[in-house]
């Protein structure tokens, strides 16, 4: 598909840990965990707006830097009991490199 | 095919256990429940407030029908269980529905104990047990105008109190001449009886029943002395029974109650028994906490994880009638070989008494005033060592001071409508919601639903205390045992000697050599074991970046905006014209927004955009100054005052003395971050006495002060020693700094820590023991040498981080 960016490779981001990726519409943190997956949300926690990327990547969530809710890299759900969803980038990882797809 | 577990009562023990396992191993077996009350699990805790009027049965639901469906459990509602048999591992309920198991597990509670007087088994005559009991007294309120209830202790007074809510005139019969007597002395007692005659119960103290007359229902109570009441209710509160009929009769071995061993299993290793039912080493318990305790040492051996042991439980109680303050805990009756420490004043409406044992706590009664509760149970708990602080113990943990909340020290006292959390403005009301409303038992449970003392943890006493209201009891877990995180079942100590005696120099090898539960920890572990392991192996452990907090990482404080400050050191808080010049200029370039003065002595600029920090770092390194540490578990400030340099009365260099104290000490990682001071002479202007380490000057030498803290809880320091040279105030501040990085725990801050391993355990260390002392301090030197860089510096350069402070990509638009 055409609306895939390329925006750097795995090595780039630290295992358990992300980067920004600055967009017009936006920040977007892209994680990465220790199985080497990846993951694309806005950098705005559902909260009050913490920068996920800042925060400790464990399992497949973040905990927010500010007030450390926990947020679920896949969903974008915050962890119950706290309710909240931080919006999902569709992210695909081939050869290495990271593509990003923005909504 | 999967393993099948049957589960006799539905109760609170029965259910905490498949709860817990569920949490463990879901998959692990087929479960099928049968529970003789036809509903799911309710908070039995929770029938006096519904018979008070202030709760509904709704309310009080832990587990609904819903819940056991949508964890495929089998229940059958309704279903008293008639038989076991053992041989053919089935059991039968009256109805007639049988299930085979290969795992038993009996949780029958137990039985309101109905004293065999004439006239027992006349209608209106009950306990107060279930859910039928409270309604049949809700019916009965509506009817009749008279009640009795014959037993004076917890659940008879809540009963009464309920009762005389709902209308009825009310008559409290007791044996002895002492309220709840099992639970207060009798001057405690005598307080309680007073209050609650004020709001309407009548008392017959040390009287007792001799007959209940009536034809069909119960019409009056007659007592030995003769004397004769009108009653068209009695609720029998004369204790309870364990409920091992079913047990006796399948051949399980009981006395009392059923035995258990520590794992929780019957004499037949197939069938366990947790609760009320239970007799372990010659204990039956009455109150949740204990029961919850063995809820999880039984699911952990059903989940054959089998590495926990319930060994016994210390109990605390509150009477859960609003408005009514009192607690205790432990053996307050105290004996020839004990102490006792005593405070009263009748006036106010406050008693305390304090038992003690060879300077350990064995018991505690308090009415009026409890908000020390939740601090002398867990001392007893863990059977702390009080000769430290003997002189000061009855005064409380208020007496060093309680800001945060406006000196509000008893929640009895609070309305719903006040603030008890400051940090997240939650109000009384919305605490006391959340924990009937959502069941909850434990103050990470409320912490977690509300926020309540999530943050800075200066209410976290007044939450204790609304939960020991709403629930009647102390629900924290077992303190010495509590786990580093959820992630584990070792604690702090546990993990630290584990990594000490196993040389483990990873996370990775941590969480392997102690098998923790989860692949990579989470987020209060991995600092936690981060910090661990380069304290302990400063020479080989690998700082983990991704393991610690965004500040440290970043080595500046993220803001609300997420925008990080910059606070560059300066020595004991001095500085000079180029300094400030520098600052300025780095001010104007990156057009920084703020630039304050810190509580600290020192210079703060806030507002600085991530990807510009390496750069101000260049400049502010050019000027030659270096990273503050305002951001880390570490040495934060040194303050000092002006001294005898100048000060008309200094009586030693307290500036110097500063500046030196902070350039041993700079860059060293701690548990939790750590300030000194010194000041010039006993006026203490540079508050020394309230810091981790100061020092006050006098003529004669300098006096050394520890554990000093200012912040949420406010904790002047204790006096350590006295010594009479700079050289030997190094020494000795390298040695106390260096048995906190050894022995506090991650996040621990030195005022806590003191308390908790006592004053005399540091004197020993650090002041008797010469060589312990130059033994630490070299320690310290030791990791400085690893640990003594400027991390700003190794950063401006561009050499590590990189990635921390660039975009991954900038996508135009
Ligand atoms: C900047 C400063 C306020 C100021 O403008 O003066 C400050 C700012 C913060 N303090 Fe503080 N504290 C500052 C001096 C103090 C002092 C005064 C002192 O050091 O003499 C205290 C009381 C003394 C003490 O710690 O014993 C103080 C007690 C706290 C506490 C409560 C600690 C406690 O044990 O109770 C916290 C919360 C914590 O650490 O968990 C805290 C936490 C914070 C945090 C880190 C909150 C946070 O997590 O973001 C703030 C960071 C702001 C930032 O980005 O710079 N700050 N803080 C001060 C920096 C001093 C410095 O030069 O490094
Ligand atoms: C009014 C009241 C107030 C209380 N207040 C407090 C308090 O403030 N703090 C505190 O800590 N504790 C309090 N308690 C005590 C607490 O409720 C009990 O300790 C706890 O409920 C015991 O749990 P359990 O699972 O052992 O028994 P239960 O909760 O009684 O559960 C046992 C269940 O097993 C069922 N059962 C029995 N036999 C069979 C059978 N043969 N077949 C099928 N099912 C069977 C019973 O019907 C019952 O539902 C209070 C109790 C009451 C009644
Ligand atoms: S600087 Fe300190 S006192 Fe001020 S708001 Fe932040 S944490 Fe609270
Ligand atoms: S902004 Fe993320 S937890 Fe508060």
């Amino acid at each position: 598909m055409s609306d895939w960016i390329e925006v750097g490779r795995i090595e780039d981001i630290p295992r358990l840990g992300a980067r920004v990726v600055r967009t017009p519409q936006g920040n977007i943190a892209v994680f990465r965990n220790a199985e080497d997956q990846v993951f694309a949300l806005d950098d705005h926690c559902p909260h009050k707006g913490g920068p996920l990327s800042q925060g400790i990547v464990y399992d497949c969530k973040v905990a927010c830097p500010l007030h450390n809710w926990r947020i679920d890299l896949a969903s974008g759900h915050a962890v119950a009991p706290d309710e909240g969803q931080a919006a999902v980038h569709a992210v695909r990882l081939q050869d290495g490199r990271i593509f990003l797809s923005l909504r | 095919m999967k393993q099948r577990l049957v589960v006799i009562g539905n109760g609170m023990a029965g259910m905490r256990t498949i709860e817990e396992l569920l949490k463990i191993a879901p998959d692990a077996y087929e479960i099928t429940v049968f529970g003789a009350e036809p509903y799911g699990n309710y908070n039995r805790i929770l029938l006096s407030p519904v018979l008070a009027g202030e709760k509904t049965i709704d309310e009080i639901m832990l587990n609904d029908l819903q819940w056991y469906h949508d964890h495929h459990i089998t229940l059958h509602a309704g279903h008293k269980v008639a038989g076991i048999d053992r041989r053919r591992r089935e059991v039968r309920s009256e109805q007639g529905i049988s299930a085979s198991y290969d795992r038993l597990l009996l949780a029958t509670g137990s039985t309101p104990f109905i004293i065999p007087v004439p006239g027992h088994d006349l209608d209106g005559v009950i306990g107060f047990r279930d859910i039928h009991d409270v309604d049949t007294m809700v019916e009965a309120a509506r009817q009749y105008r008279h009640a009795v209830i014959i037993g004076g202790g917890l659940l008879g007074l809540e009963a009464a109190n309920g009762l005389m809510l709902r209308g009825m005139s009310v008559t409290v019969v007791h044996l002895s001449d002492t309220l709840m007597d099992r639970q207060l002395d009798s001057i405690a007692g005598q307080m309680l009886r007073q209050s609650l005659e004020q709001r309407g119960l009548q008392f017959l103290m040390a009287t007792q029943t001799e007959a209940l007359l009536g034809t069909e229902r119960v019409r009056a109570v007659r007592f030995k002395d003769g004397l004769e009441i009108p009653a068209e209710l009695v609720v029998m509160a004369a204790g309870i029974r364990p409920n091992i009929e079913l047990a006796k009769q399948a051949g399980i071995h009981c006395e009392r109650g059923i035995i258990v061993s520590d794992t929780m299993q019957t004499y037949d290793p197939r069938v366990y028994a947790v609760g009320e039912c239970v007799q372990h080493r010659g204990q039956s318990y009455g109150l949740v906490a204990p029961l919850f305790e063995q809820a999880k040492v039984c699911a952990t051996h059903l989940a054959q994880f089998g590495i926990g042991r319930y060994t016994g439980s210390v109990t605390s109680t509150k009477l859960k009638v609003t408005g009514i303050d009192l607690f205790s805990a432990g053996d307050f009756h105290g004996g020839a070989d004990s102490e006792e420490i005593v405070m009263k004043d009748v006036a106010r409406g406050v008693y305390k008494k304090l038992v003690l044992k060879d300077n350990r706590l064995q018991g505690a009664v308090m009415y009026g005033d409890t908000g020390d509760g939740a601090w002398f149970f867990q001392m007893l708990r863990d059977g702390t060592d009080v000769s430290d602080f003997r002189d000061r113990l009855m005064f409380g943990q208020a007496h060093i001071g309680d800001s945060g909340h406006g000196g509000q020290n008893s929640a009895a006292l609070m309305a719903d409508s006040m603030e008890v959390c400051g940090c997240n403005g939650v109000c009384k009301g919305t605490i006391v919601k959340a924990i009937t409303g959502k069941g909850l038992f434990t103050l990470d449970d409320v912490r977690t639903h509300t926020k309540a003392s999530a943050s800075c943890g200066s209410c976290t006493g007044l939450v204790e205390q609304i939960l020991a209201s709403t629930l009647g009891g102390g629900y924290a877990a077992a303190t010495q045992d509590k786990p580093l995180c959820r992630c584990t079942d070792y604690n702090h100590d546990a993990v630290r000697k584990a990594i000490r005696d196993h040389q483990l120099t990873t996370i990775t090898a941590v969480q392997q050599f102690l098998e923790w539960k989860t692949g990579d920890g989470c987020h209060v572990c991995r600092p936690a074991l981060n910090y661990y392991l380069i304290a302990s192996w400063p020479d080989i452990a690998v700082d983990d970046q991704q393991s610690r907090f965004i500040n440290e990482r970043a080595h500046a404080n993220i803001q609300k905006d997420g925008t990080y400050s910059v606070v560059p050191r300066m020595w004991g808080g001095l500085t000079t014209p180029d300094e400030l010049r520098a600052i300025a200029d780095v001010a104007d370039k990156f057009k920084i927004p703020t630039v304050k003065v810190t509580g600290g002595q020192r210079i703060d600029l806030l507002g600085v955009n991530k990807q510009d920090l390496p750069a101000v770092w260049f400049d502010l390194n050019q000027a030659g100054m270096v990273s503050g540490h305002a951001y880390g578990k570490s040495l934060r400030t040194v303050k000092t005052c002006v001294g005898s340099e100048w000060c008309r009365f200094g009586t030693q260099d307290s500036t110097g003395l500063g500046v030196q104290l902070e350039r041993i000490t700079w860059g060293s990682w701690m548990p939790h971050k750590f300030k000194m001071a010194v000041s010039g002479c006993p006026r203490n202007c540079a508050e020394a006495t309230i810091k981790d380490f100061g020092v006050v000057c006098v003529d004669s030498g300098y006096e050394l002060h520890i554990a000093g803290n200012g912040g949420v809880k406010v904790r002047a320091t204790d006096l350590l020693c006295k010594v009479a040279s700079e050289q030997e105030v190094i020494e000795y501040c390298c040695a106390f700094t260096q048995l906190y990085r050894e022995q506090g725990h991650y996040l621990e801050r030195t005022a806590p820590w003191v308390e908790r391993v006592g004053l005399s355990h540091v004197r020993q260390q650090v002041v008797e023991d010469a060589q312990s002392r130059r033994a630490l301090a070299e320690r310290f030197r030791y990791s400085q040498q690893y640990y003594q860089k400027d991390p700003w510096a190794e950063r401006a350069s561009g050499g590590s981080d990189a990635h921390e402070f660039t975009l991954l990509k900038e996508v135009a638009g």
